[in-house]
C-alpha cells in the first residue's frame, strides 16, 4: 500500500449531501448491518427448518400413534397446535438473533463506533427494534406457515386435518409468527440488560425451553397462576385453536407474552441510555 | 472546537479524570499527551458522550456531542480500531456508518481510496491488520467531512510508513482548518505533529502550551561548546559565575546563551570547535513534567 502512503488530495471530496441522523436512516443502516453479517442467514435458517422439521415430526407422530391413543386425547387434539409444535425450537433461533444483533455490538467493541455515530441512543435502539421485529415476523410467517401447510398432510387420511378457512386455524398460524417475533424481542431484551451473548442466550433458552416445563412441578392453585402466566405458556397459546382449562385465551396469553419482553425492554433502554459504553 | 469545562469521572474509588478545564481550536493537530492510564481515552469518551463525567462539560461546537443533529458532519472519532464487526467486510462496515447518517453510499468508496483500502474492500475485516484496521478506522471518520477529529494514540503498533502516513494526514486536516485532537504517550512523536500539547497526567492537567514552548520551557536547556582551551574557558566563565560540566569531549554550560560564549571566548581569543544550544527533547520536558504524576500512580487507573 505503499503509493498511497501519501495522501491523494484529489480525493476530498465536496459535501456530502442531506447527512443528518434521521429514524429512517438509521433503520437502513441496522438493515445493511444486519444482513452483512453471516450468522444472520444461519440463524433464520435454522428458524423455519426447526419449526418446520419439528413440526413434520410432530404431525407424523400423531398420525402414527392415533389408533392408541384415548377418547379425551383425541377430542382434545389440535391439529394446527401439532403442526405448529416446532415453535418450541423456532424460538430459540430467532430468541439467540435477538440476543445478537445487541450482544454482538457489545462484544466486539462495535457499540463504541454505533455510538459515535449515532450519539442518540434511543433513536438507535428504536431503528434496531423496528428492524428486528419485522424481519422477525416475516421470517416468523414464514416459518409458521411452512409449518402448518407441512403437517397437515399427515392428518388428511384420517379427515383430521385442519384448514386455514376452519374457525381460529387462521389465527394459530398467523399467531404462530407473531410468537416467534414476540420470542426475538424477548432475546433482544436479555440482550440489552446483559450485553453479553453467552449469558444473555442462557437466560433466554432456560426463560423460553426449561423453566416453563418446570413450572408444572408447582403445587396448588397459586402453582396453576404461575404455570397459566408464565412466558410461552401464555404466549403459545396465540398458536392453539383448542385452549386446555388450565390455560389464557389465545390473545390475553400473547398479551401477556408481549409483557415478558416489554418490561426488559424498557429496563433494558433505560440501561443502554445510562450506562457508559 | 472541543471545550472541556471542570471534567470529573470517578470510577468508584478512583479519581480517572480530575476536574480538566482545556479548549481545542480549530486549525491546529492539538496532542493529547500523558502517560498510560492518565486519563486521555477517559477524556475522549466523555467527550464523545459514551461516558457520562461525573462532574463537569464537554462540548463539541458549543454542545454536548450526545445532540449533535448530524453526528458524522461535526465529528470523526477513531478510538479503539478493533472496535468494528469482525464478520462485516470493510465496505459494509462503512456502508452501514454511512447510512445510519444518511451519507451517500459513493462516498464510501471515496474514502476507501482516501485511505487505499479499495482492493480489500469486500474482505472481511476479521482479517486486516492492525495498520489496515487503522486506515479502516480513519475512513470511518472522514465519511462525513467532519470539521472536528479525535484520534486515540493512532500510530501505536503501526510501521513507520503508517505512522509518517497518519501524521502527514492529521497535519493535512488541520491545515484545511479543522480541529484535530489526538492522543498519545509517545512524546517523541507528539513533537513531531502536534502544535499545541495540552498535557495530563493522573487525570490532572499538567500543561496547556503549545510544543515549541513546552520543549523550550524544560528545565534542561542548556548549551555544549568544544575548544582545546579548555581550562581557559572555564576561568572565563568562572568570572562570570556560570559552572560548567563536562560531558564527553563538551563542556555542558547552563544560564548562558551561545552568543554570550561566543563573545565572551573572542574577547579572550579562546578558539571554539564548536559550539551549539541543545534543546531538551519533548520527551525529557514530558519526563519532567509528568514524573510526580506517574510516580503516585494508582495501580488499576484505566486508560
Amino acid at each position: 500500500m505503499s503509493e498511497t502512503a501519501t495522501m491523494d488530495r484529489s480525493a476530498r471530496i465536496p459535501e456530502p449531501a442531506g447527512s443528518g441522523s434521521t429514524l429512517s436512516h438509521v433503520m437502513r443502516s441496522e438493515w445493511t448491518k444486519l444482513f452483512s453479517v453471516r450468522s444472520t442467514g444461519w440463524t433464520l435458517l435454522a428458524l423455519v427448518a426447526a419449526t418446520v422439521g419439528l413440526g413434520i415430526l410432530a404431525s407424523w407422530g400423531t398420525n402414527h400413534s392415533w389408533n392408541h391413543m384415548s377418547a379425551s386425547d383425541r377430542a382434545s387434539f389440535d391439529a394446527t397446535g401439532t403442526s405448529l409444535s416446532g415453535l418450541a425450537l423456532g424460538q430459540l433461533a430467532i430468541a439467540v438473533l435477538g440476543v445478537l444483533i445487541v450482544s454482538s455490538e457489545y462484544s466486539t467493541g462495535g457499540i463504541r463506533t454505533t455510538f459515535t455515530t449515532v450519539p442518540n441512543r434511543m433513536r438507535l435502539l428504536a431503528g434496531k427494534t423496528i428492524v428486528f421485529t419485522a424481519v422477525a415476523l416475516v421470517a416468523g410467517w414464514i416459518a409458521s406457515f411452512a409449518a402448518f401447510f407441512a403437517g397437515q398432510p399427515w392428518f388428511s387420511e384420517r379427515g383430521i386435518g385442519a384448514s386455514l378457512s376452519d374457525p381460529g386455524v387462521l389465527r394459530g398460524v398467523i399467531g404462530g409468527g407473531l410468537y416467534l417475533g414476540a420470542s426475538g424481542l424477548f432475546g433482544l431484551a436479555m440482550g440489552l440488560l446483559l450485553r453479553r451473548t453467552a449469558g444473555a442466550i442462557t437466560v433466554a433458552i432456560a426463560a423460553l425451553l426449561v423453566l416453563p416445563g418446570l413450572t408444572n412441578l408447582l403445587p396448588g392453585a397459586w402453582g396453576n397462576a404461575v404455570v397459566r402466566y408464565f412466558l410461552s405458556n401464555a404466549g403459545q397459546q396465540i398458536a392453539f385453536v383448542h385452549q386446555s382449562g388450565n390455560h389464557l385465551t389465545p390473545w390475553v396469553g400473547f398479551g401477556v407474552y408481549c409483557l415478558w419482553f416489554a418490561i426488559p425492554l424498557v429496563v433494558g433502554a433505560w440501561l443502554m441510555h445510562h450506562r457508559d459504553a | 472546537m472541543i471545550e472541556v469545562r471542570g471534567l470529573t469521572k470517578r470510577f468508584g474509588d478512583t479519581l480517572a479524570v480530575d476536574d480538566l478545564t482545556f479548549s481545542v481550536p480549530p486549525g491546529v493537530v492539538t496532542g493529547f499527551l500523558g502517560p498510560n492510564g492518565a486519563g486521555k481515552s477517559t477524556t475522549m469518551r466523555m467527550i464523545l458522550g459514551l461516558d457520562r463525567p461525573t462532574k463537569g462539560t464537554a462540548l463539541i461546537n458549543g454542545r454536548p456531542y450526545r445532540h449533535a443533529a448530524q453526528p458524522m458532519r461535526e465529528v470523526g472519532a477513531l478510538l479503539d480500531a478493533k472496535d468494528v464487526h469482525g464478520g462485516r467486510s470493510a465496505r459494509k462496515h462503512l456502508l452501514a456508518l454511512a447510512q445510519s447518517n444518511g451519507i451517500p453510499s459513493r462516498r464510501v468508496d471515496e474514502v476507501l481510496t482516501l485511505v487505499g483500502l479499495e482492493s480489500v474492500a469486500k474482505r472481511r475485516i476479521k482479517g486486516f491488520s492492525l495498520g489496515m484496521s487503522q486506515r479502516l478506522g480513519i475512513a470511518a471518520t472522514m465519511l462525513g467531512d467532519p470539521q472536528v477529529l479525535l484520534f486515540d494514540e493512532p500510530v501505536n503498533g503501526l510501521d513507520p510508513e503508517g505512522i509518517l502516513w497518519i501524521r502527514n494526514f492529521m497535519r493535512s486536516l488541520a491545515a484545511e482548518g479543522r480541529t484535530v485532537f489526538v492522543s498519545s504517550h509517545l512524546m517523541s512523536e507528539m513533537s513531531l505533529t502536534a502544535d499545541h500539547l495540552v498535557v495530563i497526567g493522573r487525570g490532572r492537567l499538567i500543561a496547556d502550551v503549545s510544543t515549541k514552548d513546552f520543549i523550550a520551557g524544560g528545565s534542561t536547556n542548556h548549551v555544549r561548546v568544544r575548544t582545546p582551551h579548555e581550562d581557559r574557558l572555564i576561568a572565563a566563565l568562572g568570572e562570570r559565575g556560570i559552572t560548567t560540566t563536562r560531558v564527553g569531549t563538551y563542556l555542558e554550560l547552563r544560564g548562558i546563551t551561545c552568543d554570550d560564549v561566543g563573545e565572551l571566548a573572542a574577547a579572550r581569543q579562546i578558539t571554539i570547535h564548536e559550539l551549539f544550544q541543545e534543546r531538551a527533547s519533548l520527551e525529557e520536558a514530558f519526563m519532567e513534567l509528568t514524573r510526580d504524576s506517574v510516580e503516585y500512580q494508582a495501580p488499576g487507573v484505566q486508560a
